[in-house]
């Protein structure tokens, strides 16, 4: 491994960097979503539910598209950007994690409002009757219980942003070290038939997902077994 | 009962389609440097009216296509953006010997929306935007060709935090078109069609020519379409396209 080229670990470091990122992000964002799609009896509740999903769904090229566009000059990107005078939050580390958020939203969001949605009303009831705020009891019974949903969530977030290529190259401009994540750098490795850089970097992401998602069934198993 | 009749007579509907399309006129496949995306579309519908045969294009940089090609990508012909890659698929074995031939010269424009923008070399030295544009160096030549003008300056050592590299020239160009990139290193082809925004084309003395090079593939030998798209890309009509987009035609071929 030490005969790496250094920008390798410039690349894996950013994607390191640009995956915890938003998975602290998703997790700050997608719990209250998950809470109010859990518990919530609105009748357009499955719109937003079906929202938070499509990402699941459209190719990237659509996100991409649409970002390239929304993070622009003639879009709401544009008009952040001009705060600290740049024109565009495209090429950025800070639309990278914006691209990124809305890519993994539906991977955090779904487990933990099946978490929510699994422990039903009875313990919150419970709480209630030990008269617990509602902001208590979300804390303190609601959070913990639903602990296997915010490690799945956490772990398919941050797996699924290092997975993520389609958005990168469309809005990122390859930029070593701001933008060119692991993925991209694969990417470049084959167009230019560098396949030994190309093999050991793609070797190294199979081990990744074969790791992330073994320990998560291992996890899940173990503690489907505590609970049950 | 009804259902099943329809679906049967979708399928074999279906069915004389595939078939039809096989009748006398023939389909070839052809990689195509993105640069020349414009171009090779009206080539090959001009092709196809002459000749009745279909040119299906695919785009990508030069890397891209060839690194397919290696991998047995069904492409009969190569319309590369440089020379090496074609001179490299005939020493791979993947292209044929003699077909080889530059069938455009391309030419580097410093492209912006803005039509204040772009004037000559000043505008680069003068700094005034926050992102330049251009493709992937490795990749597509146009990229290097970018960098090489950018050398030529003097210039590169100072702008080279406000480069961002699109994957091919086309996403280099996207880049500009929606403004994500105030300025860009483009192909003239793609801004030769209109007056949009402001350009400046780049003096042949900064960049070594980009010389397009295209090879017929081993996998077109004994194919009577690419045989005749190969000899129509050299005719007067397909010429006459290429000068159109604001490539020059080599003198010697």
């Amino acid at each position: 491994m030490a005969a790496l080229p250094f920008e390798i670990w410039i690349a894996i470091r950013l994607t390191i960097a640009l995956a915890a990122l938003t998975t602290v992000i998703l997790l700050i964002v997608g719990t209250p979503i998950a809470w109010w799609l859990a518990r919530s009896r609105a009748w357009w509740k499955e719109g937003v539910a079906t929202i938070v999903a499509m990402p699941l769904v459209l190719p990237p090229t659509v996100l991409g598209f649409y970002l390239l566009v929304a993070l622009g000059p003639s879009g709401p990107g544009g008009i952040v950007a001009e705060l600290w005078g740049a024109r565009t939050l495209a090429f950025t580390f800070g639309g990278l994690v914006i691209g990124s958020v809305a890519y993994s939203l539906p991977f955090v969001v779904q487990p933990i409002r099946n978490s929510f949605e699994a422990m039903g009303t009875r313990p919150l009831e419970a709480a209630a009757t030990l008269r617990a705020s509602p902001r208590r009891a979300f804390w303190t019974v609601a959070v913990p219980l639903a602990r296997p949903g915010f490690f799945t969530g956490a772990v398919l977030g941050f797996a699924h942003t290092v997975g993520e290529f389609g958005i990168v190259l469309m809005i990122g401009g390859s930029i070593p070290g701001k933008t060119k994540v692991l993925s991209v750098a694969i990417y470049d490795y084959v167009e230019t038939m560098q396949w030994r850089e190309a093999s050991i970097l793609s070797g190294g992401m199979a081990a990744f997902a074969f790791a992330v998602i073994l320990t998560m069934t291992l996890i899940e198993k173990r503690v489907g077994r505590v609970g049950g | 009962m009804r259902a099943v009749k329809m679906l049967a007579a979708a399928v074999a509907l279906f069915a004389a389609c595939l078939l039809g399309g096989q009748a006398d006129a023939a389909q070839i496949n052809v990689a195509v440097a993105a640069n020349f995306t414009d171009a090779a579309k009206d080539i090959a519908a001009a092709f196809r009216q002459k000749t009745g045969h279909e040119a299906v294009l695919s785009f990508g940089s030069s890397g891209q296509l060839y690194t397919q090609i290696t991998k047995a990508a069904p492409f009969q012909i190569l319309l590369s953006a440089d020379q090496d890659r074609p001179k490299k698929a005939v020493e791979d074995g993947f292209g044929v010997a003699d077909s080889r031939f530059t069938y455009a010269i391309g030419k580097l424009v410093l492209w912006s929306k803005n039509p204040d923008l772009v004037t000559n070399a000043d505008t680069l030295s003068s700094g005034a935007f926050t992102k330049l544009s251009i493709c992937n160096p490795a990749n597509a030549p146009y990229g290097a060709a970018a960098i090489q003008t950018l050398k030529s300056l003097s210039l590169y050592d100072t702008l080279q935090p406000k480069i961002v590299q699109g994957q091919d020239i086309t996403q280099a160009f996207q880049f500009v078109q929606t403004g994500n990139a105030e300025l860009g290193f483009v192909a003239l082809s793609q801004v030769a069609g209109n007056n949009d925004g402001s350009r400046w084309i780049v003096p042949q003395n900064l960049y070594a020519p980009i010389r397009q090079d295209t090879v017929l593939l081993k996998t077109g030998v004994g194919n009577e379409a690419a045989v005749a798209f190969m000899a129509f890309l050299k005719g007067p009509e397909a010429r006459a396209i290429i000068e159109k987009y604001g490539y020059a035609i080599d003198a010697g071929s």
